[in-house]
């Protein structure tokens, strides 16, 4: 409980935060901290205007969206504190509800018959299926050095015999990565950009209002907390008291968010055919990580 | 055989006699009594119920031997079966009026025969009686295949299909005959026998090809993307679901019997598997036909079964248990998963083609609208096999996971190598199957329709409606409810694969499959709970409707949608080294005015084809004409011919060479 107490919390302020550091370090002085959920408070009083296209598959796809993270958040390490639901290859059941989620996002860009939505489904499609293989590889890489078999054990081992600080940084270097391209945040995608045309997550909900909009935000605020807590669980080690992993871990969270805003403000996006690199050069730092478990454990 | 062969006429007969009405009727009782007594036959070996020592007799004296795979195998082909034949009662109707009388019922009785044959197929041990079935299997499947034989390119397809088939038959004949020596007959069971004294591989390879041509693995597949899209709908969905899981039926009897080479064949089967999945998955993106796509898919799912097959003998070579009974489970559940999502996306596509009388995805769009059961049927048969939850495609997916990670921990360097990469094979399957499949089911189903139609299409027809039921709901019930048919599968698999290591404990799958459930159940639940939040919230605000986002411009015709070439051209430039994707059309000249007509075509082609199976086979063509100048049809020549013939035996007798 206290695990899926701490993600939801921290997936409340992190939203706020990224934009607070983006003004300040843009000189301005930026809305407060809670405008995200102000503004998902009034999207839930707002009633909904739908396509004359679309169908049923835009009146019920977010909420499956948000389910399917919801119970994809259970699965997540919390800094040693047990998640509800945890067992042998939950990581698969994890990575194949984002998968869902994505799946359902798709279809639901489709559904209201616009090309811009359908251009930004098909970025959505191509860069969540090239991600992924980073994330498999990096947790493979975990389960050989740690013997560990779900998310929760892998990353708490990680922290027993053997270990160095830069297996943490290495691995939250690559979750941070990873979070770039799954959360559409610079340099992979502005989440603040007004050209529908250079849009990925932003142009699938253009036709999206009042409740489902909602559902998809607090949809992407939860899965930036599900990333920013398996970094936190990378480098908090789990035998400390747990009054201290809690504050660290919120403070790990809170740092993570404003290195994004940070990153988005001093950084540029790319160029939308060089993502492909970007996210291909994920998946190799993945594979380097794994090569290097293999020589920690005299596998050569 | 005495009595398979006398049912086929039995059955053949009384529909061919019969008239035109009853011979569905006919073909619905003989299927029914099939279906109730093979479905009896195979329960009761499962649940270890009595048979009456008569048929016991019976069976025996008729050749008959039904052990856990088979009984597995009859279920699996009789269900998909009955619904395909419930499906075809709908589906033939605008064909029965402009297809001879005769022809039709002749499709019926090949039905039966395709139906008694594979239940046969999965029956018979003694080798040559395994191979009379399988000739009238694969003889039946051609007759469905060509029914439209007036459209383009059918009867090519189907020729295609009937010569590779043969082929692969010649491959299981060797096995046989090489497999027996030293025994007194030819059968399944004296493979053990062989294989424990002769290397294990070079058999294995043989039965491998001949039954790997049936399922459709990598170079042996070419039939399989002409045959699918020229058959009927119901005969597409059984073909794919059932008839070419007969060859994994068949890998599967001989790899039970190895007894050496196992390490080797277990890590060359999976990586073999792993890139007939890729190669699968890989041309499926870019089809625009939907049934090709859907055929490409099939390889796909052969090459996933095919990885969890090479995990179980790999697990029983290194006596790891735990990665050779999920493995051989993971592979038998997909094989049940695979008949029951891919018939159903069968059925659906089947369904909007007769509607729409185009396979083009490009051309249709917005069905959803139109024939909502039918798209509903195809979203649950796209997500189940794109292996995500909560349906039953992810439960073999997270087998094969399963056992890939149970075998990773504990390795040494190369087997760490093959696993880690049949395992990033296994994500990038998965993530392009998610790829591919929103695309058909975004473009076919949803937006608005890209060509104009006559009318709007209708909702299929009842029986076809059905037909699509009834898969889905061990689709859902297993993706649910996984513990149910995983722990007998386990406990039935670890029986079958691993007879002489101890007793499998099932709890250790079990365990997490339970929490599967629960997070599955937990999902669907939330979903719910959001959705009374919604409908009581729309009450009080009820929603409108508007305008598609167009920035501001609200005339955007249906023609200016998103197509499936524009969805996957990133991926198209992605893939361009492995898969030569092509366009051609003309482009307008400076001075034209007026510019004319244009046409623009886009095509993908199966290099693997072209270059490693047609090349060779076109250069052994251009041989023989160059060989056929000795063909003058002149009859003097071929006197001459015999002559010279008649001159050479008379010489080498003398030279005392033959």
């Amino acid at each position: 409980m206290i695990a899926l107490g701490l993600i939801l919390l921290t997936s409340l302020l992190t939203a706020g935060l990224i934009v607070r550091v983006k003004s300040i370090a843009s000189g301005r002085r930026g809305p407060g901290l809670f405008q995200p959920l102000k503004n998902i408070w009034v999207l839930f009083r707002k009633g909904s205007v739908y396509s004359e296209v679309s169908g049923v598959i835009t009146r019920t796809s977010p909420i499956m969206v948000l389910s399917a993270l919801l119970v994809a958040s259970l699965m997540v390490p919390v800094a040693g504190f047990t998640p509800l639901i945890s067992f042998r290859g939950d990581f698969i059941m994890f990575a194949y509800l984002m998968a869902f989620s994505r799946f359902m996002m798709i279809i639901t860009a489709f559904d209201s018959g616009s090309s811009f939505e359908a251009m930004g489904a098909s970025r959505e499609a191509l860069y969540g299926m090239l991600i992924e293989p980073a994330l498999f590889v990096l947790i493979a890489g975990l389960t050989v050095f740690t013997g560990g078999t779900s998310l929760a054990t892998i990353f708490d081992l990680t922290h027993r015999e053997g270990y160095s600080y830069v297996f943490g940084l290495i691995v939250a270097y690559i979750i941070g990565n990873i979070t770039l391209v799954e959360n559409s945040r610079i340099p992979v995608d502005d989440p603040k950009t007004h050209l529908e045309l250079t849009m990925i997550h932003e142009v699938m909900v253009l036709d999206l209002s009042g409740f489902n909009l909602a559902m998809v935000q607090m949809t992407s605020m939860l899965k930036f907390a599900i990333f920013g807590s398996l970094i936190a669980s990378a480098v908090i080690p789990w035998d400390m008291a747990p009054a201290t992993r809690i504050s660290m871990f919120i403070a790990v969270q809170l740092l993570f968010a404003s290195a994004i805003g940070m990153t988005e403000s001093f950084r540029s996006r790319y160029k939308m055919n060089r993502n492909q690199q970007y996210i291909l050069t994920i998946s190799l730092i993945s594979v380097l990580f794994f090569v290097i478990i293999l020589f920690t454990k005299n596998i050569f | 055989m005495f009595y398979l062969i006398a049912i086929l006429i039995i059955t053949g007969v009384v529909l061919l006699a019969a008239g035109k009405k009853s011979s569905v009727i006919i073909t619905a009782l003989f299927l029914s009594a099939g279906v109730t007594a093979s479905s009896w036959l195979a329960l009761s070996e499962l649940l270890n119920l009595a048979i009456p020592v008569e048929i016991v007799e019976f069976l025996t004296s008729a050749g008959i031997i039904c052990d856990g795979l088979s009984a597995l195998f009859i279920l699996i082909i009789s269900f998909t079966v009955f619904s395909g034949f419930i499906y075809s009662v709908g589906y033939l109707k605008p064909y029965v009026r402009t297809k001879p009388e005769l022809w039709t019922k002749l499709h019926y009785a090949a039905l039966l025969w395709l139906y008694v044959s594979m239940i046969a197929v999965v029956l018979f041990r003694n080798g040559f009686a395994f191979l009379v079935a399988w000739e009238i299997m694969t003889v039946s499947s051609f007759v469905l295949v060509i029914y439209e034989y007036d459209k383009k390119g059918t009867i090519q397809a189907g020729i295609n299909y009937l010569v590779q088939m043969h082929v692969g038959m010649l491959f299981i004949l060797f096995a046989f005959i090489i497999s027996s020596e030293g025994s007194d007959g030819v059968s399944f069971d004296n493979l053990r026998y062989y294989f424990s004294r002769n290397s294990n591989w070079l058999v294995f390879l043989l039965f491998f090809t001949g039954f790997g041509l049936k399922a459709g693995f990598l170079l042996l597949h070419t039939w399989l993307p002409e045959a699918h899209p020229a058959a009927p709908s119901h005969v597409s969905g059984i073909m794919s679901g059932v008839m070419i899981k007969l060859g994994i039926y068949g890998i599967l009897r001989v790899s039970m019997s190895l007894q050496g080479d196992m390490y080797v064949i277990g890590t060359s089967l999976m990586v073999f598997s792993a890139v007939t999945g890729l190669f699968g998955v890989m041309m499926a993106i870019l089809q625009h036909d939907i049934k090709k796509l859907l055929a490409y898919h099939s390889i796909e799912n052969i090459g996933i079964i095919g990885i969890g097959i090479g995990l179980g003998i790999f697990g029983t070579a290194t006596g790891n248990t735990l990665v050779s009974v999920t493995g051989y489970t993971g592979a038998i559940l997909h094989t049940l998963n695979h008949s029951l999502f891919k018939s159903l996306l069968f059925f659906s596509a089947g369904s909007v083609i007769s509607r729409l009388h185009t396979r083009n995805v490009e051309q249709m769009g917005g069905i959803m609208k139109y024939m909502p059961y039918t798209a509903m049927a195809f979203l649950i048969g796209s997500v189940a096999i794109a292996g995500l939850p909560p349906f039953n495609g992810f439960i073999s997916e997270y087998l094969l996971y399963f056992s890939l990670f149970s075998g990773i921990g504990e390795l040494e360097f190369y087997p760490l190598l093959i696993f880690s990469l049949v395992m990033v094979s296994l994500v990038l399957i998965g993530g392009l199957a998610v790829f591919c499949f929103a695309k058909v089911f975004s473009i076919v189903f949803l937006g608005q329709p890209r060509k104009a139609m006559a009318e709007p299409p209708a909702e299929a027809g009842q029986p076809m409606i059905i037909a699509k039921m009834l898969p889905v709901i061990p689709i859902i019930i297993i993706g649910a409810l996984p513990v149910l048919i995983v722990g007998p599968l386990a406990s039935l698999t670890s029986g079958i694969f691993n007879p002489s290591s101890l007793p499998f404990d099932n709890a250790i799958l079990l365990t997490p499959l339970r929490y599967i459930s629960v997070g599955v159940i937990l999902m669907v639940s939330i979903g719910a709970l959001f959705l009374i939040l919604k409908k009581v919230d729309e009450r009080r605000r009820p929603p409108v409707t508007g305008l598609t986002w167009g920035c501001g411009y609200g005339a955007a015709s249906a023609r200016q949608q998103y197509t499936a070439t524009s969805f996957t051209q990133e991926y198209a430039t992605l893939v361009r080294p492995v898969i030569r994707n092509g366009a051609s059309h003309v482009s307008f000249r400076e001075d034209e005015i007026f510019p004319g007509k244009r046409e623009f075509h886009t095509s993908s082609a199966d290099l693997l084809r072209s270059k490693i199976i047609m090349r060779p086979a076109n250069l052994f063509i251009n041989l023989l004409r160059r060989a056929a100048v000795i063909q003058t049809g002149r009859l003097q020549h071929y006197v001459l011919y015999a002559m010279l013939f008649l001159v050479l035996v008379f010489i080498l007798t003398l030279l005392e060479i033959i």
